[in-house]
């Protein structure tokens, strides 16, 4: 796969990986970012033509700041669609990206083959309250992303030596970036009323939930399921909220099972 | 100079262990640790001394903003300068400030300050904070990275309200109203001196400087560590273009007096330590959700920002450490006159906001470290800044014909009960 930058109308630029042949997917990555490995990505891609735009404010992509609201993110999921000349693609999202690959499908509905949601943001419980993201100490963080938050570790960090102050500053940077970014539409809690517009959706759907998800906990998967009716449900096991990371085998497995059907 | 007595109202009964026991003061500090009963004395006794402090020659009295805050009993400073008001009339009431961000709709701030400018007479100072990311983000659920431009928004619509005669419609992005017409309006024209109190964002300066707003630094951390920053400012001051008048800038200051150093120690020590140790104890997260700081601000500073490294220093404080360090200056009226002539001139500033009660400290010695300053360090500082004598751009402009309400109460003296222990 290969990087690729795009300017979308509004005036973001964005750098996409891209790869493989076959019918166009899209994949939005979660608030974390891609990280420096995807190797469910290049899996993927043996199937499908696979795009996976990082989000203004992410890595080397630019523009944030002319995205401030939950519209302007649906909104901007489409004008990547139109920049890379794409038609009807599938639209995989995880986690946050999830969340905008349901916006994207309920403002327009036709527009798309299918949509998979890995472990989607977007929807609030009072009973299962998610842990504040925006509030944890740096080894908190794979503890809750992660069904081994050790290994989550290692991936998470992408072997930067954190002990060197430099590799340390500029992780810390990066991540202030992606997170303020990623709170505009998740902070304080990751609730834009989408639950309001899940009636639209016509596209086929599979939602995919990691069994030991510690940040949005597996009953998110039955409300997802109660309000897309025609959506399949599948929870794999052994895999925490980085689902597609932990487990790359069974989630390519599950999504190219269901897009080929 | 000027000398605003500021009280931050910590809570004095945070159990010794609570470092220990709890992650946060702030944000998620359990609320079972409030007593309200308790908290009666509390209150009178703070708003007590805030009115004593007028009667020593303070030039101002100073309340802020803080939400769910084991340091700060003050969710609304609008009542506790509301209840100040009827009590004084000489001191400038400094509410440092209202976090704008948080109000919705932010035309309640300008109402709000304009009953506080007229029920005192024009004697508010009214303080505009971003807001702590405790406060403004966490407790207040402000998306961090909208913050600032939330910020700029309410600030113009404060502004215009005050000064505009007729009713206008605002087509905010975060606030539309199609009938702004404040109702009061503040006595002091074209508005009350505006402070803007900053923590470490250089954004803050030329916002101060585009409007000519005082810019207040406040930080528990004393003189020598906001050298720099305060450095950073009037060089940007000089940028600028403009004037160098010290009125410009205040500081807050931590300050014990005692007849001699070794008694300052003994007198005050636990109380700062109590400040330093539970007080300061915020679970590092809160204080920095992505966002909150622009990247300018992050680059400019960057691992300072790491609140961690900050975290480590509140561990194993002394006394020693405390006073070397100028977090807190204390000790003998001599040595404290030194030390804050030396603060004063190295930060260049005009307005010092002075903290004499500091966490647990009982009535008797926050009076008594009070009553010595008031009478033997600051006469000694008042004209540390002859060449700006005159300057009275930040500073309240009050109505000679005013009200003296206290004077309708005699007794404003108190007698000495006790916090139930």
């Amino acid at each position: 796969m290969k990087w690729q930058m795009v300017e979308t109308k509004k005036g973001t630029r964005c750098r996409v990986l891209e790869g493989g042949s076959g019918a166009p997917l899209m994949f939005f990555h979660a608030a974390g970012g891609l990280l420096r490995d995807n190797p469910f990505l290049d899996q993927l891609a043996q199937g499908h033509h696979v795009f996976a735009p990082e989000w203004p404010g992410y890595g080397e992509s630019a523009g944030e700041e002319l995205l401030e609201d939950m519209l302007d993110f649906t909104l901007h999921g489409w004008d990547l669609v139109e920049a890379l000349g794409l038609q009807q693609p599938h639209l995989v999202g995880h986690s946050m990206g999830g969340m905008i690959a349901a916006e994207m499908a309920c403002l327009a509905p036709r527009d798309l083959a299918r949509l998979v949601l890995v472990s989607p943001a977007g929807l609030w419980l009072d009973e299962h309250p998610i842990p504040d993201i925006f509030a944890l100490l740096p080894y908190q963080i794979a503890e809750v992303l992660f069904h081994d938050p050790q290994q989550g570790q290692a991936l998470l960090t992408g072997g930067a030596d954190l002990s060197d102050m430099e590799a340390l500053k500029d992780f810390y940077i990066g991540s202030q970036r992606r997170l303020a970014m990623a709170g505009k539409i998740l902070f304080p809690i990751p609730n834009r009323r989408l639950s309001k517009r899940l009636y639209r959706l016509t596209a086929e759907s599979l939602v995919l939930w990691g069994a030991s998800d510690r940040l949005i906990v597996p009953a998110y998967a039955e409300r997802w399921k109660t309000l897309i009716p025609h959506a399949r449900l599948e929870v794999i096991g052994d895999a925490g909220h980085m689902l597609p990371y932990e487990q790359p085998d069974t989630f390519v497995r599950a999504v190219t099972g269901f897009l080929q059907r | 100079m000027k000398f605003t007595w500021f009280n931050l109202m910590p809570w004095p009964y945070l159990p010794d262990d609570f470092r220990a026991q709890h992650r946060s003061v702030w944000v998620d500090i359990p609320n079972t640790l409030y007593d309200p009963r308790k908290g009666h004395h509390v209150y009178h006794e703070y708003l007590d001394q805030l009115e004593y402090a007028e009667t020593l020659g303070f030039d101002g009295i100073g309340c802020n903003e803080h939400h769910q805050n084991g340091y700060g009993l003050m969710p609304s400073p609008n009542l506790i300068a509301a209840t100040l008001a009827r009590r004084t009339s000489r001191a400038a009431l400094c509410v440092i400030g209202n976090s704008i961000a948080s109000y919705n709709p932010p035309i309640r701030v300008a109402e709000e300050f304009a009953m506080l400018d007229v029920i005192s007479g024009g004697r508010l100072v009214a303080g505009f904070p971003v807001g702590t990311p405790m406060d403004t983000n966490f407790c207040y659920g402000q998306i961090p990275a909208l913050t600032r431009d939330k910020y700029r928004e309410a600030h113009d619509l404060i502004m215009k309200a005050w000064a505009s005669d007729e009713p206008f419609a605002f087509d905010g992005k975060y606030n539309q109203l199609r009938w702004v017409n404040c109702w009061p309006k503040p006595i002091q024209k074209p508005h009350p001196p505006i402070y803007i109190p900053g923590g470490g964002s250089i954004e803050t300066w030329d916002f101060c400087l585009d409007y000519d707003y005082n810019y207040s630094y406040l930080s528990f951390f004393g003189y020598l560590r906001g050298k720099s920053l305060l450095d950073g400012y009037w060089e940007r001051v000089a940028k600028r273009g403009k004037d160098e008048s010290p009125y410009r800038a205040a500081f807050a200051q931590i300050i014990c007096v005692a007849d001699t150093d070794a008694e300052a120690e003994r007198l005050y020590a636990e109380h700062c330590l109590y400040f330093f140790n539970r007080c300061l104890h915020v679970f590092p997260p809160f204080a920095d959700p992505a966002g909150y700081r622009t990247m300018a601000t992050i680059k400019y500073g960057a691992l300072a920002q790491l609140t961690l490294a900050r975290q480590k220093i509140l561990e194993n404080l002394t006394w020693k450490q405390l006073v070397d360090e100028r977090f807190v200056i204390a000790g003998s009226p001599e040595t404290v006159r030194q030390q804050l002539e030396e603060c004063i001139k190295g930060l260049r500033i005009g307005h010092l906001f002075c903290l004499f009660h500091n966490g647990d400290m009982p009535d008797w010695k926050t009076r008594h470290s009070t009553k010595l300053f008031a009478e033997k360090v600051m006469p000694h500082l008042r004209d540390m800044w002859p060449e700006w004598k005159h300057d009275e751009r930040w500073w309240m402009h009050p109505m000679d014909d005013r009200i003296r309400p206290e004077e309708r109460q005699p007794g404003a003296e108190k007698v000495g009960a006790e916090w139930p222990r």
